[in-house]
C-alpha cells in the first residue's frame, strides 16, 4: 500500500492496518503509481489474525475491503491519506486498487495519487490502453507490459513529474511484487 | 464575490523565488534562481529574474511575474528618458524612488518584491523594496520564498571586503534556496556590476539536470483514435426546392 497526504494520518493509518498484521510499505515522495503486472503465483504475506480467524490467507479483495472499511470508519474525521493498494490475487495476477481519503475504492489497471497524479495520469492514459475492469464483457485490466518495461516507465514518469511538480522529487522507491517476492529498487531524482 | 459561489479567479504565475544581492569590494553582485511556478506546478524551468534597469543598474524580482516584469520595464523606460534629458549616467537612488513610489501608490496590489543593485557615481548601492513600497538599504539582501535559506548562508559567511569569492557566496545562497525551498529551483543566474562594467552570467550554475531516463522514448499516436463513424446525409432532412428565386448578386 502506498499513501500520500498528511504524513501523520498516513502513519496512523498504517499502524491501524499493521495492528491487523498486514504487511504495508510506505512509498516516499508525494507521487505514487502502482502497476498491475501479469505474473504467476501468489505472494506470501503473513496475515496472522486473518489466518487464525478464517483459517485461510487474506485474499486481495478482502485486503482491499479492509482498507476501505478502515478509511470509512473515520468518515467524519478522515485520515488525510490517499492510497494505492497493490497485491497479487489468488490466480497470481497483479491487482491494483485506488482509494480516496474516505474509502471509496476501485480496481484499476494502473493508478496514481498525490500532487503529481494529474501530470502522470494523463500520460499513462495515453500510453497504456488498459480497459476498465467494470466493462462487460469482463476484460482483463492487466496492462500489457513486461516487468522491465514497467519499471522503466515508472522511472520515466517520476523523472518527468519531478520536472514540473514542486513536491515531487529527491528519491524514488519502486516496490515490485511478483512470484519471487517483494523487490525494492531506488532511483535518484532532482533534488531542487 | 464569485469565489463564494465556487468560481475561483485564475491563478497568477508567481516566481516563488530565491533572489539575493550583496555588495563586495568592487561593486554589487546579484543572484537569482530560474524557476517560475503557478501554484504547485512549475511553469517555466528557466526564466529570467534579473531584470535590466539601466546599463549600471539591475533588479531581481520576486512575487507575481507580471508585476515584476511590468514595473521594472516601466522604470527602465523612465530612466532611459531621464538619461536623454540629463545626459548623465542613471543613479540607483532614482530607480529606487521611482520603484517604491509606484508600489506605494498601488498600496501593495502590485505584488513585486525587488532587490535593486547597481554602481553609480556615488558608489555601489543595494536596496530591498517591498510590495507595499517600503525599502531597506543593506550590504547583503535576500527576498522571495527561499529568502530564509539564502539569508542563513549569508549571515554565516558574509564578511566585509569580499572579492570575487563573493560570486561563490551568492551561488551558495541561491543553491540553499534551490535545494531547500520548493518554490525555487533549476539553475543560478548571476549579475556582477562594477564601476563602468557589468557581467550578466545567465545560467552560471546548472546543478539540476533532468534525471537519467531510458533513451527508448515513447511513441504518441499522431491521430486521435476513431471509435465510431456515422455519416448522415442531410439531403434526407432538407427539402431542396429547385425552382426558387436566384440569389441576388
Amino acid at each position: 500500500m502506498a499513501s500520500s497526504g498528511f504524513q501523520a494520518d498516513v502513519k496512523a493509518l498504517q499502524k491501524q492496518l499493521a495492528a491487523k498484521h498486514l504487511v504495508s510499505f510506505q512509498r516516499y515522495g508525494r507521487c505514487i503509481t502502482v502497476f498491475d503486472l501479469n505474473v504467476a503465483d501468489g505472494l506470501h504475506f503473513s496475515f496472522r489474525i486473518y489466518q487464525h480467524q478464517h483459517n485461510k490467507q487474506m485474499s486481495c479483495p478482502a485486503m482491499a475491503q479492509l482498507l476501505s472499511n478502515t478509511l470509512y470508519y473515520r468518515r467524519f474525521f478522515p485520515y488525510y491519506s490517499f492510497n494505492v493498494l497493490g497485491s497479487l490475487d489468488n490466480e497470481g495476477k497483479g491487482c491494483v486498487f485506488t482509494y480516496d481519503a474516505v474509502g471509496s475504492y476501485e480496481r484499476v489497471g494502473y493508478g496514481t495519487q498525490g500532487t503529481g497524479s494529474t501530470l502522470i495520469m494523463a500520460f499513462l492514459d495515453n500510453e497504456l490502453k488498459s480497459p476498465s475492469p467494470l466493462l462487460l464483457p469482463a476484460q482483463d485490466a492487466v496492462t500489457p507490459l513486461l516487468e522491465s518495461e514497467a519499471v522503466d516507465l515508472v522511472k520515466t514518469i517520476f523523472a518527468s513529474a519531478t520536472e514540473r511538480d514542486i513536491y515531487t522529487g529527491d528519491k524514488l522507491e519502486i516496490v515490485i511484487l511478483n512470484a519471487d517476492g517483494i523487490g525494492h529498487e531506488y532511483m535518484d531524482l532532482r533534488i531542487d | 464575490m464569485l469565489s463564494k459561489k465556487g468560481v475561483n479567479p485564475p491563478s497568477f504565475r508567481k516566481t516563488g523565488t530565491t533572489i539575493v544581492g550583496l555588495i563586495y569590494q568592487e561593486g554589487v553582485i546579484l543572484g537569482a534562481d530560474t524557476r517560475a511556478t503557478a501554484e504547485l506546478i512549475v511553469c517555466n524551468k528557466n526564466c529570467e529574474k534579473i531584470h535590466y534597469i539601466a546599463p549600471n543598474i539591475y533588479c531581481c524580482g520576486a512575487g507575481t511575474a507580471a508585476d515584476t516584469e511590468a514595473v521594472t520595464d516601466m522604470v527602465s523606460s523612465q530612466l532611459q528618458l531621464h538619461r536623454y534629458h540629463t545626459g548623465q549616467e542613471s543613479r540607483v537612488a532614482t530607480a529606487l524612488t521611482l520603484l517604491k513610489s509606484h508600489l506605494f501608490n498601488y498600496q501593495g496590489n502590485v505584488q513585486a518584491a525587488l532587490v535593486l543593485g547597481g554602481v553609480d557615481v556615488t558608489g555601489p548601492h543595494l536596496h530591498m523594496i517591498y510590495p507595499h513600497g517600503s525599502m531597506d538599504t543593506l550590504p547583503f539582501a535576500t527576498m522571495g520564498s527561499g529568502s530564509l535559506a539564502a539569508m542563513a548562508v549569508f549571515e554565516s559567511k558574509y564578511h566585509e571586503g569580499l572579492t570575487k569569492e563573493g560570486i561563490n557566496l551568492v551561488c551558495e545562497a541561491i543553491c540553499a534556496g534551490i535545494f531547500n525551498d520548493l518554490g525555487s529551483g533549476s539553475s543560478v543566474d548571476v549579475c556582477v556590476i562594477t564601476k563602468g562594467h557589468k557581467e550578466y552570467l545567465r545560467n552560471y550554475q546548472v546543478r539540476n539536470p533532468h534525471a537519467d531516463i531510458s533513451s527508448k522514448g515513447f511513441i504518441f499516436p499522431k491521430k486521435t483514435e476513431v471509435l465510431l463513424t456515422k455519416v448522415m446525409p442531410l439531403r434526407e432532412k432538407v427539402e431542396v426546392i429547385e425552382d426558387g428565386d436566384a440569389m441576388e448578386e
